[in-house]
């Protein structure tokens, strides 16, 4: 009797796993981030393009924005650009250019190709900000909320309905949260 | 083809050695152990499935660099592992820490051990009752 039972319990254990298993693999990218709900990590970096002027990230902090880490060589972030230049377009949020790991010429020559919707660009040469902020690959955005509290992370390119879904209801939140 | 073979093993060499970068000067021995074990026990973010000793991508380059320094600054194992979990969180350790969300992984390993254990008991147990029947039925 247990000699029959076994397998197909065993049989079924297994299939509940793969089962389980199947489901998880569609999310396998999206890794939380330890930085969420925490303050945005401090730099001190130049402008792209005006590299004698150095950025605090003190002096960023005020309003919501997003940080959109960049750079010339990463192929996504061309298939990203146009949602960049939308979601500028719209006002909506100060978007924040890092171009990180990146030649300063490479960069500039890009953004005339494709156009720049930033309001601002850092120049993060080293990649230690990109570090500093758990970037693993670019593109990746982080939303930024006026106290200086990263509340979301894209990784990967920024799509409509993660500007809609994601990013957006959240910059409505923040303004209630700034009056608790 | 033996010539062949040679040359085949002569250009795997050759490409190991163009791989390996950046030789590390370290103050001795026991610290360059301690850097070797740090980097196999982190993960690479970009390709999930590596260390970061084996990895060759650029920001495994860079967070090596990173932990290098972190060393040569007098960092411990421990400082330099909440470096990095503070960026990349507990997914770039090799070795998951026992905490809640992880207990299945850590207990399950156990649990199928035991479920064999007692299949195991089980079968052998009726085996041998059944062929002490059969010399029983033949005995007679």
């Amino acid at each position: 009797m247990i000699g029959r039972i076994v397998p197909i319990a065993i049989f079924v254990v297994l299939g509940l796993l793969l089962a389980v298993g199947l489901k998880i693999a569609d999310h396998k990218s999206d890794l939380p981030s330890p930085l969420i709900g925490k303050p945005m990590p401090a730099f001190s970096l130049p402008l792209l393009h005006e590299p004698e002027v150095t950025v605090d990230s003190n002096e960023l902090i005020g309003q919501p924005f997003l940080v959109n880490f960049w750079a010339s060589w990463c192929v996504t972030c061309r298939v990203e650009h146009p949602v960049i230049e939308e979601l500028a377009r719209t006002g909506a949020i100060r978007i924040i250019g890092m171009n990180f790991r990146d030649e300063r010429a490479d960069a500039k020559a890009w953004l005339q190709r494709f156009g720049d919707p930033y309001s601002m660009i850092i120049h993060d040469y080293s990649g230690r900000t990109s570090i500093d902020f758990g970037v693993y690959a670019a593109p990746e955005t982080f939303l930024v909320d006026e106290n200086g509290i990263i509340v979301f992370k894209q990784l990967g390119a920024l799509t409509p309905e993660i500007i809609d879904g994601e990013i957006l209801p959240r910059i409505a939140q923040t303004g209630s949260l700034a009056k608790r | 083809m033996k010539r062949l073979t040679l040359l085949f093993v002569l250009l795997l060499a050759a490409g190991a050695a163009a791989l390996a970068q950046e030789p590390l000067v370290f103050d001795d021995a026991a610290q360059e152990e301690r850097y070797n074990a740090l980097t196999l026990e982190l993960r690479c973010t970009v390709c999930q499935n590596q260390s970061l000793a084996d990895s060759d991508a650029p920001l495994a380059q860079d967070l090596r660099a990173e932990i290098y320094e972190m060393m040569m600054a007098g960092r411990s194992d421990d400082e330099i592992k909440t470096f990095m979990i503070e960026r990349y969180g507990d997914f770039v350790l090799y070795r998951p820490p026992m905490q809640g969300n992880t207990l299945a992984l850590w207990i399950l390993p156990i649990f199928l051990l035991l479920v064999g254990a007692v299949i195991v008991f089980f079968t052998v147990r009726n085996r041998n009752r059944k062929l002490a029947a059969q010399r029983q039925g033949d005995s007679t």
